[in-house]
């Protein structure tokens, strides 16, 4: 027998009971996604980093590279960055016209960008620098592949997203994926930093 | 454990703050202009008239402007999201930083304690 009588069953809500507006946790979340793409291009910078003098015989970063031509790629993304900012101020000055106008704008930026980018590894791989040829190439080729495989698809949610403004104009389900295409674009040239620095510029230097 | 992220619920969508003014992004695009076109010149040019300090000098360039992409264009500061955005950030960086450091390093004793034969090509490893 215990000596203190038996207590009516207490239950504590132990789940979360907040009201969440949909979509709420998706800006965190893509940002996590793009933290785990950032991963990514470090394994392939480690990996280009590694190998970028096993030349096996082949093209030296100095022979192959172009800078004026990385010079103009750089530039074109850069405003890119610019052009995709005033699309968001004008998305959240509630204009929709602007917001098309700047979008469509940022998207021939990005399509110059791999535009350009496809240009210089056609030039290359005409040299003979194709990716079989040294680890080195294998390496840069993958790196700066999977950057401008990122910017396409970028394109592609880019103009996706011209389609639904288009048909449902600024609301706020748009205006949220707006924003998380803006980080991707955004990451997108902070990866870009990365690639003509250690990549181009060092590998001219060296 | 999520409470600080629970914060925000007071904003829609859409609504979170820190997603710029024209300001902050003119301003994080003029110092880009100048973060790239540095270090571009220096090394077409040669100005510095030394690899290696030319080497260090647009290295430390990168590492602002990607600080400068990061608080301008990204927007991440201690406020956004509870401060979950900045904490996963440097996390990653963290991460990112031991991956590529960590590489670099382990496979240049490699190469250096490894390496069967005298190789000409491997003495200028960076």
């Amino acid at each position: 027998m215990s000596d203190t009588a038996p207590e009516a069953p207490v239950f504590y809500d132990t789940q979360d009971t907040h009201h969440h507006a949909p979509g709420g946790s998706t800006m965190l979340g893509f940002w996590i996604y793009l933290m785990s793409d950032a991963l990514i291009f470090a394994t392939l910078f480690a990996a280009f980093g590694v190998l970028s003098t096993a030349y096996a015989g082949g093209p030296t970063p100095r022979e192959i590279f172009e800078l004026p031509l990385v010079a103009l790629n750089t530039a074109i993304l850069l405003v890119s960055s610019i052009t995709y900012g005033f699309a968001m101020i004008a998305m959240q000055e509630g204009r929709l016209g602007g917001t098309r106008l700047w979008l469509a704008l940022t998207g021939l930026l990005g399509a110059a960008f791999v535009g350009v980018e496809l240009f210089e590894f056609s030039n290359l791989i005409a040299e003979g620098a194709t990716p079989q040829h040294s680890a080195f190439l294998s390496a840069f080729f993958t790196l700066v592949g999977t950057h401008g495989l990122h910017v396409s698809f970028g394109i592609v949610w880019l103009v996706v997203m011209l389609v639904q403004l288009g048909q449902r104009g600024l609301h706020p389900e748009n205006q949220r994926r707006l924003m998380c295409l803006s980080m991707f674009w955004h990451f997108l040239d902070v990866v870009w930093i990365g690639v003509f620095t250690f990549v181009y510029l060092l590998g001219v230097l060296r | 454990m999520t409470e600080a992220a629970h914060g925000h619920d007071a904003h829609a969508p859409g609504e979170m703050e820190g997603h710029g003014s024209r300001r902050g992004y003119l301003l994080g695009f003029a110092l880009s202009v100048a973060l790239t076109a540095i270090p571009f010149w220096l090394v077409m040019t040669g100005a510095l008239h030394d690899v290696q300090a030319t080497a260090i000098v647009i290295i430390a360039l990168a590492i602002v402007q990607i600080l400068v992409h990061t608080v301008c264009f990204l927007h991440v500061n201690s406020r956004s999201e509870g401060g979950w955005t900045l904490l996963a950030y440097t996390f990653a960086a963290v991460i990112v930083l031991i991956v590529i450091a960590g590489s670099l390093w382990i496979m240049h004793h490699l190469a250096v304690n490894m390496m069967p034969m005298p190789m000409t090509a491997t003495g200028s490893e960076p």
